[in-house]
């Protein structure tokens, strides 16, 4: 990595200068209003219309209270509907991101351990391999995986969510690089001198320096398993199987279904209940997720 | 034209099945009549893809009343998803239903390629009579009979009477009046329109239906499309007047837009199926005491002359590795018992024992200001206009219908125009598919 950081050393002594002498620059600060705007509005418009009625939905402006502040009705509503299936969905969604995005974290960790920290034949291999899968867009893959499952007969089934969940070629390649810098091959060798055997190498010494990287790859594939629609959307046909995003789209379709009930209130609502744990992981998480991103970019 | 022009040709249509190259593996026509009872006796398990929300009900229903049996129902998607799944798994050969929804339009599609089992033999035939004859025509091809109805659209004009009155305009009876009324509602109030309209491929063909257009003449693999029939030209006359003066609001039906102008009054009615009054009710609760049903504008003043507007039927595909239990579901939940839980839970019935019943057409909706809507959605179910045939290949030709005549709400195109093209790359599909195009 030492090449990197060369190139990086202008640019950051660029920085350092601005750091001990702050200019405010109002056309940097009016772009940076812009993009908090711009991010915030679909919260802010999903949080109002969530308090609206479905008559206030269509009769009262967008971007501002309607009549009613139905936000309890609304919620009460939802978590109510069809037998309370949001709830259904709900846990499952905590399924596939417990089983998926843990399951994914803790395959990438010990992955990418295993990379930095031993040499073995075929290391390069396994690097353009990776590097390869970061650039294949899981979309891309849905495809062939669902045929791959239809003759496993695993479709319709919670592996068929789970399983290509476990596989994050991103979060390898990250804790690969994290490991390689933040664990020093002198403390592994210290304590194999010790008599530490791997696990116990792994376990106590080497995972507690990797938590910071740990946390980042568990967040980055929490949002991805969260946020999964289209492999649930091909894999799975039965509703009790269903994610947050398939029930909610399902929700959304019955209002474009003759003799379905429209239920855009209660979608709405069901769309700012299913975003609430992801800002929750995130204000809660958010510091590892800076530092996590900022990996490797200065030399300590 | 006679009801059911197609049963006539079960020779031709079979042969051209073979020249077609398809398997014809005939279903269960060999099986002789199958004693569902001991089917439901001995039980199982049978998968149900649909979309319709009152079979939940009749699912819970089924079980309840027949222990042994468990039936998943799945909902894979409304219309074209459901049928590309649908298409998909029969290809594969795997993960194909016991019992799917399909469409009236699409029946034909899906039996014309053996994807269906024949219900005739399972037990279907002794049903004559049950149902109306709109969507009991239509689920059969040929000499098969594919599907039993489940709900049925006979067309009427939902409108909004506020909007109507508040705008000093009458309620129109024909088309003449439609149009009148079109003109006079958007001169008062720059706002309103009668109806959305931006191309519609079910709503232009149900248009076409009533007015006597018969543009699909299907015979077996024989197969014509003419779009310049008289009845054709009677309604691209009208409502080329209607898109020329902009009379029309453009707004795509089922879309956001749409529900807020059905909710303040910028749409002013809707000329659509009889089930309608589930979605007004749950999609338009602003517009509850204001709307209210009228039988569908006439071409004569005084005739009463209606055709069918969506629709479905549950359908037992042929693959199915348990059709005799899969057809005692479909039976259950399309008659009797199944079909007044579904009419209990807001759909309407396709049976004729529904649709007479002094309970449905005596019962008061408080959304239509207490009207008694079913009697004239049941008797609009009555006068449907006999004879109607779709393509063997519809779900294609609706997916190209706004390519061709959808250029006419957008462009200097005219109806005429875009049906001419559209019938152009129906007769290019076909003669690909291997039908004789005429």
């Amino acid at each position: 990595m030492t090449t990197s950081t060369k190139q990086r050393l202008p640019r950051l002594r660029a920085q350092h200068r601005s750091l001990t002498r702050p200019r405010r620059s109002p056309l940097l600060t009016a772009l940076t209003l812009i993009v908090l705007v711009y991010s915030l509005a679909p919260l802010v418009w999903l949080f109002i219309n969530a308090t609206k009625t479905q008559a206030d939905l269509f009769d009262s402006f967008g971007l501002w209270f309607g009549g009613d502040f139905a936000l309890w009705d609304n919620i009460q509503q939802t978590l109510a509907y069809d037998d309370g299936v949001f709830g259904r969905w709900f846990a499952n969604t905590v399924l596939y991101v417990v089983a998926g995005a843990g399951g994914a974290t803790f395959l990438a960790v010990l992955g990418g351990y295993a990379l930095a920290k031993f040499d073995f034949p075929g290391r390069r291999g396994v690097f353009a391999l990776v590097i390869g899968a970061v650039a294949v867009p899981g979309t891309a893959l849905a495809v062939p995986t669902f045929l791959m499952f239809s003759q496993m007969g695993l479709t319709n089934t919670p592996w068929a969510v789970i399983i290509p969940s476990l596989i994050s070629p991103f979060g390898l390649y990250l804790m690969w690089v994290f490991a390689a810098e933040s664990i020093p091959a002198e403390l592994l060798e210290a304590a194999r001198m010790d008599g530490a055997g791997e696990f116990r190498t792994f376990f106590q010494i080497s995972l507690p320096l990797l938590a910071p990287g740990t946390v980042t790859v568990l967040l980055f594939t929490t949002v991805a398993t969260w946020n999964n629609y289209f492999l649930p959307l091909i894999m799975l046909r039965d509703a009790d199987w269903y994610p947050l995003t398939l029930g909610l789209n399902a929700w959304n379709a019955q209002a474009s279904t003759a003799g379905g009930e429209a239920i855009f209130n209660l979608v709405i609502t069901g769309s700012l209940l299913t975003i609430l744990p992801l800002l929750a992981a995130f204000l809660l998480l958010q510091r590892y997720w800076q530092s996590g991103l900022t990996l490797g970019s200065v030399k300590e | 034209m006679s009801t059911r022009p197609r049963r006539a040709l079960a020779g031709t249509a079979v042969a051209g099945l073979l020249a077609l190259g398809l398997t014809a593996c005939g279903g269960a026509e060999d099986q002789g009549p199958v004693d569902t009872a001991s089917a439901l006796e001995e039980g199982g398990e049978i998968t149900v893809w649909a979309w319709e929300p009152t079979l939940e009900a009749v699912v819970a229903d089924f079980e309840a009343k027949y222990p042994n049996v468990t039936v998943n129902l799945e909902n894979v998607g409304t219309g074209n998803d459901q049928y590309t799944a649908l298409q998909n798994a029969i290809s594969a050969g795997d993960g194909v239903p016991d019992v799917a929804q399909i469409e009236y339009y699409a029946v034909p599609q899906f039996a014309i390629s053996e994807s269906l089992a024949d219900l005739g033999p399972l037990g279907a035939s002794d049903l004559e009579g049950t149902f109306s004859t709109g969507p009991w025509d239509s689920v059969h091809s040929g000499e098969g009979l594919y599907g039993l109805p489940m709900d049925s659209g006979p067309m009427a004009l939902f409108y909004n009477q506020e909007v109507f009155d508040r705008l000093g305009v009458a309620v129109p009876t024909t088309w003449d009046e439609y149009l009148a009324a079109a003109r006079a509602i958007h001169a008062a109030d720059p706002n309103a329109y009668i109806a959305n309209d931006i191309g519609d491929a079910g709503f232009a063909t149900s248009m076409i239906w009533q007015a006597g257009g018969r543009p699909y003449q299907v015979d077996g693999t024989d197969v014509g499309v003419d779009f310049t029939d008289e009845g054709t030209k009677a309604f691209t006359a009208m409502w080329q007047q209607l898109i020329d003066e902009e009379l029309l609001a453009p707004v795509g039906s089922w879309s956001d837009e749409w529900y807020q102008g059905l909710g303040s009054g910028t749409i002013a009615s809707l000329t659509i199926g009889a089930w309608m009054p589930a979605n007004l009710e749950s999609g338009v609760p602003q517009g509850s005491g204001a709307w209210r049903v009228a039988e569908m504008p006439q071409w004569e003043a005084g005739a009463h002359a209606t055709s069918e507007n969506g629709g479905s039927s549950l359908a037992v595909p042929a693959a199915s590795a348990n059709s005799a239990l899969a057809y005692a579901f479909t039976e259950y939940a399309t008659t009797g018992e199944g079909a007044q839980t579904r009419v209990d839970g807001g759909a309407f019935p396709a049976t004729t024992e529904q649709l007479e019943s002094a309970d449905f057409r005596g019962k008061e909706f408080e959304y239509f200001g207490g009207q008694k809507v079913n009697e004239i959605l049941a008797d609009s179910a009555a006068n449907v206009v006999e004879g109607w045939q779709y393509l063997p290949f519809q779900v294609y030709a609706n997916s190209v219908f706004n390519d061709t005549v959808g250029q006419a709400y957008v462009s200097g195109t005219t109806l005429d125009e875009g049906l001419a093209a559209w019938q152009e790359q129906c007769i290019t599909y076909g003669s690909d598919q291997g039908f004789t195009m005429g």
